[in-house]
């Protein structure tokens, strides 16, 4: 019989961090009671309500905890239309300065958080990636500077294949 | 057996360019298969790049990333013969890591 | 009234002598094959020659940006791999692929598919494969993709860049005949959509179908086997002939069925000279 407390989960960064490395634990202990459905805890470190919220600004609070301001610093780079909703190649740079971390999300995703990059000093405040699309939406970019948030957003079109080129 | 992780590291002159393909299904759990049940989530979350004894980049996963996932990314320093570590981690705990030597 | 009899007359003869004029212009391989190179050259004068290879990225810039990006790492990546691997690993009985093929297998995709006069038929690379896994008391690969795709994708990567070199010989009128019922197949319309494949990728490459940009006939199977995000894997040649035809709401033939490779034989002569890019991506 598990009788174990645990502290209650606090939403900054660092408690997620704790709290995520303690529920892998108690969730290995777990699946040893369990006979049915397996789930293993997620990876230390991931932020996993951030990537269960549906809107873009739930996922900034659960993931900063702040909103974000529109910038022309941020640059994203996405196509008009998408060639396959399924791989959709996108790359986001910055101008600004003291970047921490660089975000993107999918509007009209089921879940808006598509992934989150931490960015140490160092390193370039720049990455490409690639992308599932359900449906044309905005992919918004975000940007942690100086302990701000800055976004910017591009309409991607994503089309139903047909017969195939 | 390959690892499910391919790497291209080049130093330049102030910075070196990391670019990763990880093999992974990255099923989202939203997809149906042919017997029209779903397929479970089942996709990495973490990524960790470290070289020099330093992280120099996380990627934070979600089921939108793409099948075969690929991520492109600069730092400053590194040079040619340093080793870059790379681990991933997935939603079912399984992990692979592979070191790879900045050329 | 007479006049107009007259003008009738003068009418017929004329496409008298036009029928007897195009009677003389005999079809030949050779013939089609400038047909067809100036058909595409004359309709799109801006797209490179050796780019039509890469089919719809040769047709729109917005699909270009996005292939160039990911021709950075590309998707197919880990399928060559594992293709090195099954190519150079041996069978149970110590032969590997290598002794099956001329040059031991590296290099030789722009010949293929070729005519064998022994057994009289056209012999696809693909075909050559599962031969080669047979004669040595291996089981054949599933035509459509996994191992298939993968070795294929390899031996294409060998040669990349060599200019596609079919031949047929002419005096084997068996190789001639072969090329023709490919020709004949590739411009005959089927399926419930009644579709042949020159309404697809003779008169319409570059527009879309629904949503998907069409590739152009000429070069279409050079950068084969393909990883189409569409499929989220890789496919083969008769991977993209088998769901062509279901997708024009036709029954499939079997895969490397007589039909399909004519049709391939015909299709790579008419890309001679231009160069494999296999194995490639697509949309």
């Amino acid at each position: 019989m598990l009788t174990a407390k645990f502290p209650a989960l606090r939403m900054s960064r660092r408690g997620l961090l704790k709290g995520a490395a303690l529920a892998t634990v108690l969730g290995a202990s777990l699946n040893v009671m369990r006979s049915v459905a397996v789930f293993a805890a997620d990876a230390a470190g991931w932020p996993t309500d951030a990537f269960k919220q549906k809107s873009e600004t739930d996922v900034l609070k659960t993931l900063y905890g702040k909103a974000a301001e529109v910038s022309d610093k941020v640059k994203l780079d996405a196509p008009e239309i998408a060639e396959n909703g399924a791989v959709v190649p996108i790359s986001i740079s910055t101008t600004l300065p003291k970047v921490t971390s660089i975000s993107v999300m999918v509007a009209e995703n089921p879940y808006a958080l598509a992934a989150s990059y931490k960015i140490p000093e160092g390193t370039l405040p720049a990455v490409s990636n690639r992308l599932k699309m359900a449906k044309t939406s905005k992919v918004i970019a975000v940007v942690e500077s100086d302990g701000k948030l800055y976004s910017t957003s591009k309409e991607v079109k994503v089309t139903v294949g047909g017969c195939g080129g | 057996m390959a690892s499910s992780i391919r790497v291209r590291a080049t130093a330049g002159a102030e910075t070196t360019e990391v670019q990763a393909l990880m093999q992974h299904p990255m099923d989202s759990g939203f997809v149906k298969n042919a017997k029209g049940e779903l397929i479970p989530a089942h996709h990495i979350e973490t990524v960790q790049f470290e070289t020099g004894g330093k992280v120099v980049f996380t990627a934070l996963w979600g089921p939108a990333v793409s099948k075969d996932p690929f991520i492109k990314f600069s730092f400053k320093g590194g040079k040619k013969g340093d080793d870059l570590k790379i681990t991933w981690v997935d939603n079912k705990g399984a992990t692979d890591t592979t070191t790879a030597k900045i050329m | 009234m007479m006049r107009g009899l007259a003008l009738l007359m003068a009418l017929a003869m004329l496409a008298g002598t036009q029928i007897a004029r195009a009677e003389v212009t005999a079809s030949t391989p050779e013939n089609d094959f400038k047909a067809f190179r100036n058909f595409f050259t004359n309709k799109f004068p801006k797209v490179p020659l050796n780019d039509f290879v890469n089919g719809p990225y040769s047709m729109d810039e917005g699909l270009r940006k996005q292939w160039i990006a990911k021709e950075d790492f590309p998707p197919y990546d880990f399928a060559l791999d594992h293709g090195k691997e099954l190519f150079e690993k041996p069978f149970k009985n110590g032969k590997t692929f290598a002794d099956c093929f001329p040059n031991k297998g590296i290099g030789i995709r722009q010949n293929y598919p070729y005519f064998d006069d022994k057994t009289n038929e056209v012999i696809t690379l693909e075909l050559a494969v599962n031969q080669c896994l047979e004669k040595n008391g291996e089981k054949p690969y599933n035509y459509m993709k996994d191992d298939m795709a993968a070795v294929t994708a390899y031996m294409a990567f060998t040669s990349r860049g060599k200019p596609f070199d079919i031949k047929i010989p002419k005096d084997n009128p068996k190789a001639v005949e072969a090329y023709e019922k490919g020709k004949q197949y590739f411009y005959q319309r089927r399926g419930q959509l009644n579709f042949s494949c020159a309404s697809c990728h003779i008169q319409a490459p570059g527009e879309r179908i629904r949503a998907e940009v069409l590739a152009p006939a000429l070069g279409i199977l050079n950068a084969m086997p393909i990883y189409r995000s569409e499929w989220g894997g890789m496919g083969t040649i008769s991977r993209r002939f088998t769901s062509c035809n279901s997708q024009v709401r036709g029954v499939p033939l079997e895969p490397q069925a007589p039909e399909y490779r004519n049709l391939e034989y015909y299709l790579s002569y008419m890309a001679n000279g231009l160069p494999v890019s296999g194995p490639g991506s697509r949309p």
